[in-house]
């Protein structure tokens, strides 16, 4: 009853809060210079998100296969070896790999892709490994013993009950990615990191807000998006959060 | 029907090469339970696991219905085999039907005719399908899994099974249960089974044939009754334990040895005819009253008949207790001892006398056994 009542109070003062923050920065004409800005945030917003996505789904595209082969038997050898070098890879500041890779391809969008995409490569690919090694080897063997072929294995058995971590890793990777996207600017790829930059070379807070919060709200939605799709994907048995 | 002929296996480690199984020759027929026995590293695992190649074989054949396996591709033969092991291994993404009907999809039945293997299945298990078809492993209990994966292997009804420690991850009282449904249903199927086992009153239990594994070799394979009347050395000795002789108890039933020749009184008769009879009969102690349909219902004492007059119906002492003749004499022996009596009624189906069991008739039996089996071995048959 009282903590019904005060979880009801606690909503109100809020909203409260949030009317009065608005009041405050509306009065402060803070809010007129951030739409002042509105177009330049809707374009480099999907500027943004298409380096985002491109850099993203490249890394996908070579991050669980990679995983799975690192996976296999026949690998188990040089599998560590192979993700020590990974680790070692994002010990490396994403700026150092994004300076690296414009020496090598010069400025604008592509130097931009390949260093996100190498920033982005390692939490996909460590968790596909970390997700397929963690499968119970009866798991493996009852598979195995009524007669599934080694790809059946792999896509029947294996994938599916490795989804979950997986989808952990594609989540963690992309919320970085959207993250790291700003920094794409300085070597000349554009995105959202324009208005933060600049902002904050001409001291321009609002500038450097309409870069930095739709940037954040970015990164929230990627989350929540990966999340719900990683709730609709994993199959019911194995989805913790689906039991 | 399995054979196997001079199968091998030999791992290279790095301290060398070991062998753990050494030209293994045996056979199980159809429709019989064979138990593969020892204690762990004897190779009984590793056996079992060559005959459908989840453990590669060195050199040697395992027949199948006769057949050659070698000339089959490993898929093949996997799904005509099937495999239960100690960790269940149900698939966690798949649901109960899709983990039962695993096999007859791979071999690409229609949906319409697995769908009802899968609620065949289920019936043959005992489990309601309406309720566990649609749910996932993780919601089951550890005897529920089991019997899944005892579905799962029958689901395209392959001829041969094999079953490592099946049974083994359950706990005692599920255990009991499950191993009496799974002889039930083995009843009907009659599926040829290599069962593997470290428990060797699971094996009795279970086996129409045991096969006693050590450093790799088959060391005997008999019926359970003939292992433990006759064990072939001092290790089969000591691993069937110091109690093998009650042991046994459980293979023989009280239909086996039972006197039919008993002495009873009816409630009409005296107590002087009571005495007569029990003196005929030898019987120191006490005699049986069954009423008019032959049912036991109670015993007079000799020390009641002796020195007291009247009739049986009004001076008999209720009964210690009777036997079926389909109990084993395990239960009986248990009665026995419970109730302090060495002697025991037999029963039939309706509930009538058909005779007695006394313990001297059970150490009599045993002890024949296990004099003819030492006659056996120290003695070999001579002659043509």
């Amino acid at each position: 009853m009282l903590a019904s009542m005060l979880q009801r109070f606690g909503r109100l003062l809020l909203l409260a809060l949030v009317f009065a923050a608005g009041a405050w920065t509306y009065s402060t004409g803070f809010i007129d210079e951030f739409m002042w800005h509105w177009p330049d945030v809707q374009y480099l917003t999907m500027q943004h998100i298409w380096l985002t996505a491109m850099s993203g789904s490249l890394a996908i595209a070579v991050g669980i296969p990679l995983g799975i082969v690192l996976s296999r038997p026949g690998m188990a050898k040089v599998a560590e070896s192979i993700m020590q070098v990974l680790n070692v890879g994002t010990t490396i500041p994403t700026l150092a790999v994004l300076a690296l890779s414009m020496s090598f391809l010069g400025i604008g969008t592509v130097p931009a892709v390949f260093g996100l995409f190498v920033a982005t490569l390692l939490p996909i690919t460590r968790n596909t490994f970390t997700g397929l090694a963690g499968i119970s080897p009866a798991l493996l063997e009852a598979a195995a013993g009524i007669g599934m072929s080694p790809m059946q294995r792999l896509f029947r058995v294996e994938l599916p009950n490795a989804l979950y971590v997986i989808f952990a890793g594609i989540r963690t990777a992309l919320t970085i990615n959207v993250g790291t996207v700003p920094l794409a600017f300085l070597i000349g790829a554009g995105g959202l990191g324009e208005l933060i930059f600049t902002g904050i070379d001409l001291f321009d807070p609002a500038m450097m807000l309409a870069g930095a919060i739709p940037t954040a709200m970015l990164a929230i939605a990627v989350d929540a998006s990966i999340a719900l799709i990683a709730f609709l994907v994993v199959p019911r048995g194995v989805n913790p959060n689906r039991a | 029907m399995i054979r196997l002929e001079n199968l091998t296996k030999i791992f290279e480690t790095q301290k060398g090469s070991v062998v753990a199984a050494d030209h293994i020759t045996m056979e199980v027929p159809s429709g019989e339970i064979c138990i593969l026995l020892g204690p762990s590293g004897c190779g009984k695992t590793t056996t079992l696991k060559m005959i459908n190649r989840i453990v590669p074989p060195t050199s040697g054949k395992v027949f199948i219905e006769g057949e050659d396996t070698s000339g089959m591709q490993t898929q093949d033969l996997r799904r005509n085999i099937g495999y239960v092991i100690q960790q269940i291994g149900l698939f966690p993404n798949m649901t109960i039907e899709e983990n039962i009907t695993a096999v007859p999809r791979l071999l690409g039945w229609d949906a319409k005719r697995y769908r009802e293997r899968a609620r065949e299945l289920m019936d043959v298990i005992a489990m309601d399908p309406n309720l566990f078809l649609n749910r996932y492993p993780s919601e089951l209990s550890g005897g529920q899994q089991q019997r899944i994966g005892v579905a799962r292997a029958l689901a395209a009804d392959p001829p041969v099974m094999l079953m490592d420690e099946p049974f083994g991850a359950i706990d005692p009282i599920n255990r009991a249960v499950i191993q009496d449904e799974f002889l039930k249903m083995q009843q009907a199927l009659k599926k040829t089974i290599l069962f593997v086992s470290h428990d060797i009153d699971e094996a009795i239990k279970m086996g129409d044939r045991i096969a006693i594994f050590r450093d790799g070799r088959l060391v005997q394979l008999s019926e359970p009754d003939d292992l433990l009347a006759a064990p072939k050395d001092d290790f089969v000795e000591s691993f069937l334990g110091d109690d093998r002789a009650l042991k046994r108890l459980n293979l023989v039933r009280v239909g086996d040895i039972v006197s039919s020749e008993i002495g009873t009184v009816k409630p009409g008769d005296t107590l002087a005819t009571a005495l007569e009879r029990m003196d005929d009969h030898g019987y120191q102690l006490s005699i049986l009253m069954v009423n008019d349909r032959n049912e036991p219902v109670g015993m007079i004492p000799r020390s009641v008949a002796s020195f007291t007059r009247g009739y049986c119906r009004d001076h008999f002492q209720p009964l210690p207790g009777t036997i079926h003749v389909r109990d084993n004499l395990r239960k009986a022996t248990s009665l026995m001892f419970a109730e302090d009596t060495t002697w025991l009624p037999c029963i039939d189906d309706d509930g009538r006398i058909c005779g007695q069991i006394t313990q001297r008739a059970m150490t009599r039996h045993l002890g024949a056994r296990f004099r003819a089996a030492e006659r056996a071995v120290t003695e070999p048959a001579t002659g043509a």
